[in-house]
């Protein structure tokens, strides 16, 4: 054992989620609020906050950057490119699934559950400024159009 | 935020869906926050009624191979003789997060630039890939996927980042470099960022 074996360093989860609490959020006074079709006849997609990316493909600046990924449904050769040091990537290491459940939706969709998978999903990078701005003004309705496009009717957003 | 349908998992950061290699722990946690598509009014948000705790996980047991040429800094003998764990680990999944700065060919030597690190060198002039955040991430990840191929079962939150950081040479070169560079007064970020905020 090392002096860094300390139980400081195993709450490394609690300091985050004390961080998180002090970090300011916008505030929308008219948030968006729908009704979906039966989740039996929907089409759902993923958007991931975890910066997941194809092999091949360049990552994002290490901040702020509000750009997108088009994941293909069928992509698995994938990258956890997400700048911050803070979190356990183990888990996506074993099972992409924990983070990128595209596998589960297959197995909802054959089971009946929801209607079908969209053809594509969407990873964002979560480390973004307080307001989110560039993601909300920019890049996250240019994602919506696509998603449009295809006919999506539920998004699962998973951060990391 | 009022986010229109939101489920609150109380779980290790890296894992919202809970559990890796647990596809019916899975599927709860969806069917809970797909079940939240069934109220009628928003924002909703709730509590997901299991926790995951992570606090005091054992690093995982995971053997590291012998000292094998003593003339190499203990570091980079031993992530030299790990690469065939890795390439089986790449082989098997099919995928890597190694590669935003150094592939798996030139990590002898992105460690061999940590240890000067933390031996004394500035850290623009030991000849990192990359700056010592993006290169450490893929050490990290280097180790950590060979560590889940090499332990059993799937791993326990943050225990390759235990094993990786505070048993394997490389890791704790990293921490050792950290602090020099933080001694050193190297910009905040570039030093911060080589580990979990956690770690002090």
């Amino acid at each position: 054992m090392t002096d860094t074996m300390t139980d400081t360093m195993t709450d490394n989860d609690a300091a985050m989620r004390q961080h998180a609490a002090s970090t300011p959020v916008p505030e929308f006074d008219d948030p968006a609020f729908t009704l979906p079709k039966p989740l039996a006849q929907a089409k759902v997609a993923i958007v991931t906050s975890a910066a997941i990316h194809v092999a091949g493909d360049t990552g994002w600046a290490p901040n702020a950057d509000p750009h997108f990924k088009v994941l293909d449904d069928r992509a698995r050769d994938l990258h956890l490119s997400h700048f911050s040091p803070n979190f356990d990537r183990s888990g996506f290491h074993s099972d992409i699934n924990v983070v990128y459940p595209v596998d589960r939706l297959h197995e909802l969709a054959d089971r009946g559950v929801i209607g079908s998978v969209a053809p594509r999903h969407y990873a964002f990078a979560g480390n973004q400024d307080d307001t989110v701005s560039g993601i909300r003004l920019d890049s996250g309705p240019s994602a919506a159009k696509l998603m449009l496009e295809d006919g999506v009717d539920v998004v699962l957003l998973t951060p990391v | 935020m009022n986010t229109p349908r939101a489920l609150h998992c109380q779980f290790p950061l890296g894992r919202p869906l809970g559990r890796p290699q647990d596809p019916d722990f899975q599927h709860a946690v969806l069917a809970a926050g797909l079940a939240l598509l069934q109220r009628a009014e928003g924002p909703v948000l709730e509590d997901y009624p299991e926790t995951i705790e992570s606090a005091g996980e054992a690093p995982l047991a995971c053997p590291l191979p012998p000292r094998y040429d003593p003339n190499l800094h203990p570091a980079v003998d031993e992530v030299q003789a790990l690469r065939g764990a890795y390439d089986r680990a790449v082989e098997r999944t099919g995928r890597t997060s190694v590669g935003r700065v150094v592939g798996p060919d030139g990590m002898a030597d992105a460690v061999a630039a940590i240890v000067k690190i933390s031996e004394g060198s500035a850290w623009n002039d030991a000849g990192l890939p990359g700056d010592p955040i993006q290169t450490v991430h893929d050490i990290r990840s280097y180790y950590e996927e060979l560590g889940v191929e090499l332990s059993d079962g799937p791993p326990a939150p943050w225990a390759a980042e235990r094993w990786f950081y505070d048993v394997t040479e490389a890791g704790r070169a990293v921490i050792a470099a950290r602090r020099a560079m933080k001694d050193a007064k190297a910009p905040f970020p570039l030093w911060f960022y080589m580990a979990p905020g956690g770690r002090t």
